[in-house]
């Protein structure tokens, strides 16, 4: 079937503003929005620029806007989109070329919620063990991959630059509800202001957005309600 | 690079779901409710005038115009509240995060049926062409 690409480019060193052009590309149903792209870079126009590495849903770097939504090129398929696909960067980042975007502040915010394990205790002689129950508590926070596709769904990120963005407040949920963990006060600390878990506004768009399915939204709650209740109880239920 | 700010205009081409456009309403509603306490704190100034000043002040609500506004109030007064509670409720109780778009139903449906009958009230007036 053919499929018509409505991509759009920008390129500083050639173009005052971005514009849309538009491919046509030959492609089966069950090939992915990811496909399109790469035969439009490798046999049409090879100064289309996108990034791209896995290509399979695990590194994360191929997160874009696809008919007005984040999602990964690499897990969306052209049956779910249809015959007309719009293509566009994320946005709320600064765009270095075409779908390629500058994800610095992505990763400031990142660093900054402490995201590792702290624990000065001296390690025990094997593995610091956990109980099942205990790792199922932030199991689902685990699965993020750094896309940005949820913080660059989110109003409040695109409204303030200094708010972290949910991809970070989930990524501070994974160690904070550790039972190994004992950084838990600090990031709660760094998270307490209306730059942390309180910018969130539970829109739901990073939930939507998070092309590992991760409760967001919900994780974001939990840090919230850490916030207010302050127990490890809480933490540890 | 292009800078990263996003526009008005580009955030609203956004596809969201149900909840980015309660939240946008309830953002907009909330500057409704702001823009009438700034008109309710003007004609209360006017009570320090005197009572001729005050009531020369509040006649000017027995417009049409101003009856359409109370109904936007009523609108906007009541969606902030509902709203606002949904999503408190949602903050409180992130288990419950499974039931997102009934908690936007249920909450829909609660401000109809509060807003629908006062908007009836406040408009009958108007339809017997009492202003």
């Amino acid at each position: 079937m053919k499929v018509r690409f409505d991509i759009k480019r920008y390129n500083p060193e050639v173009d005052e503003h971005p514009h849309f052009e538009k491919y046509d590309v030959e492609l089966e149903e069950t090939d992915r929005v990811l496909d399109g792209l790469n035969e439009i870079r490798w046999r049409i126009d090879g100064t289309f620029a996108l990034r791209r590495s896995c290509e399979h849903g695990i590194c994360g770097s191929d997160a874009m806007r696809i008919n007005g939504t984040n999602r990964l090129a690499c897990k969306t398929l052209i049956k779910d989109v249809g015959e007309d696909v719009r293509v566009e960067p994320l946005i709320g980042f600064p765009v270095v070329k075409d779908l390629v975007v500058d994800q610095e502040r992505f990763f400031a915010h990142y660093r900054s919620v402490l995201p590792f394990l702290i624990n000065d205790e001296p390690p025990p002689a094997r593995e610091r063990l956990q109980s099942p129950k205990e790792r199922a508590r932030f199991d689902d926070t685990t699965k993020c991959i750094l896309c940005g596709a949820c913080t660059t769904a989110c109003p409040s990120a695109w409204a303030d630059e200094k708010f972290v963005g949910p991809a970070a407040i989930v990524q501070a949920h994974r160690f904070i509800f550790d039972s190994r963990d004992r950084g838990s006060a600090e990031r709660l600390a760094r998270l307490s202001g209306r730059n942390g878990a309180w910018g969130c506004r539970t829109i739901f768009n990073c939930t939507r957005a998070c092309p590992r399915g991760i409760e967001v939204t919900k994780a974001i709650a939990e840090v919230k309600r850490s916030l207010i209740m302050g127990s490890s109880e809480e933490r540890s239920s | 690079m292009t800078g990263g700010r996003v526009t008005f205009r580009e955030g609203l081409r956004y596809r969201g779901g149900l909840n980015m456009y309660a939240w946008a309403l309830h953002r907009l509603t909330g500057l409704g409710v702001l823009a009438f306490l700034a008109v309710h704190i003007i004609e209360t100034f006017f009570l320090t005038l005197g009572p001729d000043a005050y009531n020369a002040a509040i006649s000017i609500y027995k417009s049409p115009f101003f009856k359409v506004a109370e109904i936007a109030l009523t609108f906007a007064v009541l969606y902030h509240a509902v709203n606002g509670i949904r999503v408190t409720i949602q903050d409180f109780w992130p288990a419950l995060w499974r039931y997102e778009r009934a908690f936007i139903w249920a909450s829909a449906a609660i401000f109809v049926l509060a807003f629908v009958p006062l908007a009836i009230l406040s408009i009958l007036p108007l339809l017997r062409g009492e202003y």
